[in-house]
């Protein structure tokens, strides 16, 4: 069985191989290097210096391989979910909001004492899954009745949870022992996720963000809702030809996207944080629409684009800070990298047709 | 070398934006009538390992009309689109009035004389016939359309090959003929010499058929050269001078029309001695009506009144044909039927149970089929594998989880029964031709064994033999009872398969009984009705409001 599995795998890293995707991948990550030393250059720092530390950031000790595994988490639960919204063609910007609301249901019930025991971790899960589901599916309701566009819906939603974020935690989920500050409690110690590594931060979530494509590929592969969400995606007219429910299959697509995103955010609670705070997402939710689309709505190429992307912040982060360069730096170099994964991938596609 | 061609590339399309005046050359005109006008030498054209053009001769003579023959796939389009700088010909060459050219995108060829009119019009809906023409060759020097130029242009246009158009029109509001004019007239506007028409008959009426043939034998009386694809052998016989046959990208032979018949031809095209007609055995005659529809209403996507007050039954066994000029209800009437489209108004009874306003699953539930006029867009889902596509409708669908082996099983019994031609069931869609396209649609909406089915324009565009094979079907369904609503445009196919018809004009029911009761002129005339539709003043579209 795990040799039949990891032949497939093989399988499907050759035929991605095929389809350029990998080799697009190989040559932006060149472009950016080259533009990337440029930009070093200009900062007074030498890039000869200065690569290796994006390495040495992100895998080179225990520690800096562990961290870049803890940002993949979120990333590679968030744009599993997003596959599930673009495959139905509904471009959910709100993963950031839907995490959000995730989290702070999460916390709620990890901060409210009852005999739950091995139970938290469960329920809290299953929590954040139908807050962020049932947030994102306001949009999926609007657009599928209404004809809202769900980009804007989403966008706006986004700002809504962050509101909702400031108002819990200086309101009903404010610690009371925080002299104002805008944190929440720690949830109680059955609800923390456990480590896979006494000494790092890495935890069991992980087991779960690996899941997650797999998850997803089953759902849109396997079962019936998953051809309907396809199938809405690919022809909205002949799925509906087909006796399809389109505005349902909306619905459920944009439901589920959000409810990976809100497990994305119950785990950064149980697993890293332990009790809620505004900085809980760095962006997971926008890098995550970046990830489902560089990996190719794949789950491996998502599985890929998530480590990379986590290793990247890591890495670059580290460089920024021991070269003393301002941590914006770090930023514009993620920004070149995405700009030449989108301009290869454009290329190579142009270069294919002729 | 990438860098030298992107940059030659760019510096044209700046040109372009500048408005540099592009050339026009004119190589056809000095060549005196009957002299070779186009030759294209050993043409041959691969896709991804299959052979499209293969080493194909193709020469037309300046003033003839040359009509291109072939089954769908058999590389007429292919060998068009080379000549016409959608596509580039791995080897071969082209000569145009004796020099060769090289034909890079339809604006070179256009600036050659090259002019083409392809099946779906490309037109803009929204604009006037005018500033379609004006799309089409901007002024080079300035964003003014020239008006009076355009206008004075046209009526030279009209005075000399008969192509009456009324410039204020918006497209929407005309007629597929009339469109069809547009684009004819959009290609000599831009001065073309030689003019391909790809499939130009297959949207026409019998009346609009003549007055077309009528302006293509005056273009060619005034030096035109016309390159005609069909795959209707009698239009063939009445318009062409010659004809050359292609066949599984072969060039098959060049003849002159006078001096061949409907039997060679079709021999040729098929390759082997392909018997054409059916038998039509009389089906039991029942009277047991199993589809009732009273008094309906709808409204089209305009939310005009596209359907007025529509009654028929349709019996056990029969196959009851619509004919009409598309956009005159048929569609409406069959997406209303399957709950595509909601009805204003009145009553469908499937077997004396009201199916009006049940959603699409319930009446396929039901046992409605339905075939749609648009397969591509409508009936199929071309970015699905070919079993994807076998169950959308089937109980397959209704549990939770996919039983990939029943859907294998499902969907190789489909391929095997419809002799659906596919590498495997797992193809993408897109990659069939248009003949398994239709065949994947049939054995999908068969197999769930409908009591009523609706099939709207079932074989248009298809080759002879795949429009043998559907009609087979059909009437092999007319036997065992399945009552057929037959909509389309082709009134042979009507003929053929009809025990009783009715013609469709502007939403009415102009008129109903068997075929023999008519006589196709007398059909033609009820297809484009008494009544007109008149553009008023500023390309305004008057509708008349039914209350």
């Amino acid at each position: 069985m795990a040799s039949l599995l990891l032949r497939k795998a093989v399988e499907q890293i050759r035929s991605l191989w095929k389809t350029n995707v990998v080799r697009s991948y190989l040559t932006a990550i060149f472009g950016a290097l080259v533009i990337g030393a440029i930009l070093l250059g200009f900062a007074g720092v030498n890039p000869v210096t200065a690569y290796p530390m994006i390495w040495t950031g992100a895998f080179g000790s225990v520690r800096a391989v562990t961290e870049t595994l803890v940002k993949t988490i979120p990333l590679l639960i968030i744009s599993s979910g997003l596959t599930i919204a673009f495959k139905c063609n509904l471009w959910n910007i709100g993963a950031e909001g839907q995490l959000y609301l995730g989290a702070i249901f999460a916390t709620w019930i990890g901060i409210s004492v009852f005999t739950g025991g091995l139970l938290y971790v469960p329920i809290m899960i299953i929590a954040g899954f139908l807050a962020g589901g049932l947030w994102a599916a306001v949009s999926g309701i609007l657009k599928a009745k209404l004809k809202a566009n769900e980009v804007l819906v989403t966008m706006m939603l986004n700002s809504v949870a962050f509101l909702l974020m400031d108002y819990v935690l200086l309101g009903p989920l404010q610690d009371p022992e925080a002299q104002g500050f805008p944190i929440s409690p720690f949830i109680v110690n059955s609800a923390y996720l456990p480590k896979l590594w006494s000494t790092t931060r890495l935890h069991a979530g992980i087991i779960l963000a690996i899941s997650a494509p797999i998850l997803m590929y089953l759902v849109l592969l396997r079962t019936n809702i998953g051809y309907k969400i396809r199938a809405v995606g690919v022809n909205p007219k002949a799925a509906r030809y087909g006796g399809i429910d389109v505005a349902k299959s909306m619905m459920i697509a944009m439901f589920l996207s959000g409810g990976f995103a809100g497990v994305a955010g119950a785990i950064e609670v149980c697993g890293v944080h332990h009790r809620l705070l505004k900085g809980i997402s760095p962006g997971y939710g926008y890098t995550g629409i970046i990830v489902a689309l560089l990996g190719k709505m794949h789950p491996i190429g998502i599985a890929l684009a998530s480590f990379l992307f986590a290793a990247l912040e890591i890495g670059t982060d580290a460089m920024a800070r021991s070269l003393n360069l301002p941590i914006f730096f770090s930023a514009v170099l993620q920004g070149v990298i995405v700009l030449f994964f989108i301009a290869s991938e454009f290329i190579l596609k142009k270069t294919k047709g002729k | 070398m990438i860098l030298k061609t992107q940059f030659s590339a760019l510096l044209k399309s700046i040109s372009t934006i500048i408005g540099r005046k592009t050339e026009r050359i004119r190589l056809l005109e000095n060549l005196r009538i009957g002299e070779p006008a186009l030759v294209m030498e050993g043409i041959v054209k691969r896709f991804s390992g299959v052979i499209a053009n293969d080493y194909i001769d193709f020469e037309v003579r300046k003033g003839e009309i040359h009509a291109l023959l072939g089954e769908n796939g058999a590389g007429k389009s292919t060998l068009m689109n080379i000549l016409y700088g959608l596509y580039r010909a791995d080897e071969g060459k082209i000569l145009l009035g004796g020099e060769e050219v090289n034909i890079n995108s339809p604006k070179d060829a256009l600036e050659l004389g090259i002019g083409m009119v392809h099946q779906h019009f490309m037109l803009v809906n929204k604009f006037t016939v005018k500033e379609n023409l004006a799309l089409g060759s901007m002024s080079p020097k300035g964003l003014l359309i020239e008006n009076a130029k355009i206008t004075k242009r046209v009526e030279e246009l009209t005075k000399k090959y008969g192509l009456k158009l009324d410039l204020d029109c918006e497209i929407w509001q005309l007629s597929v003929g009339e469109q069809q004019r547009v684009e004819i007239t959009k290609a000599l506007y831009q001065g073309a010499d030689l003019l391909v028409l790809d499939e130009p008959t297959s949207v026409l009426t019998p009346q609009e058929v003549k007055e077309l043939f009528m302006s293509l034998r005056r273009m060619v009386a005034e030096g035109l050269t016309i390159i005609f694809i069909t795959h209707k052998l009698n239009e063939i016989m009445a318009i062409s001078n010659r004809v050359t046959v292609l066949r599984k990208g072969k060039h098959i032979a060049t003849l002159d029309t006078s001096r061949t018949s409907r039997k060679e031809l079709a021999k040729l095209v098929l390759g082997e001695e392909f018997t054409l007609g059916l038998e039509k055995p009389s089906s039991s005659k029942s009277n047991n009506e199993i589809l009732l529809v009273k008094n309906l209403w709808a409204l089209d996507d305009l939310g005009i009144d596209a359907l007025k007050s529509i009654s028929f039954s349709l019996k056990k066994g029969e196959i009851l044909g619509v004919v009409g000029v598309s956009g005159n209800g048929q569609k409406e009437l069959a997406e209303v039927i399957t709950g595509l489209r909601r009805a204003k108004n009145g009553e469908i009874l499937l077997k004396g149970n009201n199916i009006t306003g049940k959603t699409p699953e319930e009446i396929s539930k039901k046992g409605v089929g339905y075939i749609p006029e648009d397969r591509m867009t409508t009936g199929l889902l071309m970015d699905f594998t070919v079993a994807e596509n076998e169950i959308l409708k089937a109980p397959l669908l209704d549990k939770l989880f996919l039983n990939r082996r029943e859907i294998s099983k499902y969907a190789e019994d489909a391929i095997l029964e419809f002799d659906i031609r596919t590498p495997s069931k797992d193809t993408p869609t897109k990659h069939l031709s248009g003949g398994n396209l239709q065949k994947l649609i049939l054995s999908r909406e068969l197999r769930l064994k409908p009591q009523v089915l609706i099939a709207a324009q079932p074989t248009r565009g298809l080759d002879v033999r795949a429009t043998q094979y559907i009609w087979n079907k059909l009437l092999t369904e007319r036997l065992k009872g399945v009552g057929i609503l037959l909509i389309s445009e082709d009134l042979d196919e009507i003929f053929c398969l009809s025990d009783r018809i009715m013609i469709f004009f502007d939403g009415y029911i102009v008129g109903e009984g068997t075929p023999k009761s008519f006589s196709i002129e007398e059909i033609g005339k009820m297809m484009t009705g008494t009544k007109r539709l008149d553009c008023g003043k500023n390309g305004k579209f008057v509708a008349e409001k039914s209350s």
